[in-house]
């Protein structure tokens, strides 16, 4: 359960269902990723969002065992209290995982904001995210944590943002024991 | 980090894999060159293959896990690993039966909506005892229970109603009346598994004739029209309920 006003999104994925003769590929899964914002019709940013996120799925679901086929991720914001990005990923995997597609690795997002002091805050409210001087997003990876997807809003100094990664790294673990505790429960039935 | 990469496979049956997780097999199968194949030594008897069952893939020294679920093992044969994952939506594999739904048909074939990605095709002489003259009397919106010969990621699935002896052995078209629906994959194999309570219980409640296909439909049919949905809705509520709540509402019913 939530507390009011933090930032949830809820997934819902089909696939692998028929695709338009226009959309299919021969060798793999087309996947194609909707981001629906809380209020409004989806614009740019909302578009360059499902650009990423589809990179990143793309980059885990095994799409060469089901070619000609086309898999949709629809994400549709509740609420949005500040590092949206990082939770529409987390929401990705969920539903990848819940729906049973093959994949290759789990991906976790993680939000830091750089403060104007130069301290690093990870997971930020919408507040925080206004008041630093860069915000960065990653997509970690369940092997070896390597790095899916980076996205910069800001300007920050190279060391930094090696600092940073390496904080989402470790805060990877925190969220792919949580997937781990929610897939125990569901099978514990 | 390092050391989740590669977890001894015995150890984790029964227990919840996540993909990514990398599964190593035990040694004496990475003695052969390949790991996984029969040996051709005369004289020697063959190991054994290991089968690597849905979810799994090989990937160099083990087994990639690709899907979240229970990780199960079959000591019989060279042994077999697999996870058990709960779907909704359906593949088509060869040799599933399944009951499609007639589309279309076209010229000589039918096509059938079986859930997964495609339609499936039939050939009208696919049932038992038709020939080109004694065409079986099939119609669009007919519910025909049938097995996959061809089912993979690159060909149009195509199904048929005969066995390899030529024997509809309770394939074909689905009568009249009755009621179809659907549920999730892993229901189906709990009640496909050899003297399934559920199954039991409900057979003391009242008779009817059901149909299981493997890609996550049920056709009832009852005595009369409540007695179906009456079966349908256990049926349906069975994949939350525990067999005590089951038992109950069974109670429940045949005190009524």
């Amino acid at each position: 359960s939530l507390s009011p006003g933090d930032t949830s999104v809820l997934a819902g994925l089909y696939g692998p269902a028929e695709a338009k003769i226009s959309k299919e590929l021969p060798d793999r899964a087309a996947l194609e990723v909707l981001l629906r914002p809380k209020v409004g019709l989806p614009g740019v940013l909302e578009r360059s969002r499902e650009q990423l996120l589809r990179q990143t799925c793309e980059a885990v679901v095994l799409g060469v065992l089901h070619p000609r086929t086309a898999i949709s991720l629809v994400l549709q914001v509740l609420s949005d209290a500040g590092s949206l990005l990082s939770c529409c990923l987390n929401a990705a995997c969920m539903a990848l995982l819940d729906a049973g597609l093959p994949l290759s690795a789990l991906f976790c997002g993680v939000t830091c904001a750089l403060q104007p002091d130069g301290t690093i805050l990870l997971d930020p409210t919408a507040r925080q995210e206004q008041e630093a001087r860069a915000i960065l997003t990653f997509a970690i990876a369940s092997s070896e944590r390597k790095v899916l997807m980076a996205t910069t809003k800001g300007s920050c100094s190279v060391e930094e943002m090696q600092q940073c990664l390496a904080a989402a790294q470790r805060a990877a673990d925190t969220i792919f024991q949580f997937y781990r505790d929610s897939v125990r429960r569901r099978y514990s039935k | 980090m390092a050391a989740e990469r590669g977890a001894a496979a015995e150890a984790l049956v029964g227990q919840v894999v996540l993909p990514g997780d990398l599964l190593l097999l035990p040694a004496h199968y990475d003695e052969d060159a390949e790991g996984e194949r029969l040996r051709l030594s005369a004289g020697a008897a063959p190991q054994g293959r290991l089968l690597c069952g849905p979810g799994l893939r090989r990937s160099g020294a083990g087994l990639l896990v690709t899907k979240c679920g229970l990780l199960r093992h079959r000591p019989g044969g060279g042994g077999a690993y697999w996870v058990d994952s709960q779907q909704k939506r359906y593949v088509p594999v060869q040799g599933d039966h399944v009951i499609g739904i007639v589309t279309a048909k076209a010229g000589d074939v039918f096509r059938l909506d079986v859930g997964g990605s495609e339609p499936a095709s039939l050939s009208y002489l696919a049932f038992e005892g038709a020939t080109k003259r004694n065409r079986p009397n099939v119609h669009v919106g007919d519910l025909i229970y049938g097995q996959f010969v061809v089912a993979n990621k690159d060909m149009e699935p195509e199904m048929v109603c005969i066995d390899s002896s030529g024997k509809s052995s309770g394939m074909g078209i689905i009568g009249q009346d009755g009621f179809l629906f659907k549920v999730s994959l892993g229901l189906i194999r709990k009640l496909l598994a050899p003297k399934c309570e559920i199954i039991q219980e409900l057979s003391q409640l009242y008779p009817f004739e059901l149909v299981l296909g493997m890609n996550g439909r049920i056709w009832v049919k009852a005595k009369t029209v409540q007695q179906t949905l009456i079966i349908v809705n256990i049926l349906e509520a069975c994949e939350h309920m525990t067999s005590q709540q089951r038992k109950q509402a069974l109670a429940k019913l045949s005190g009524n």
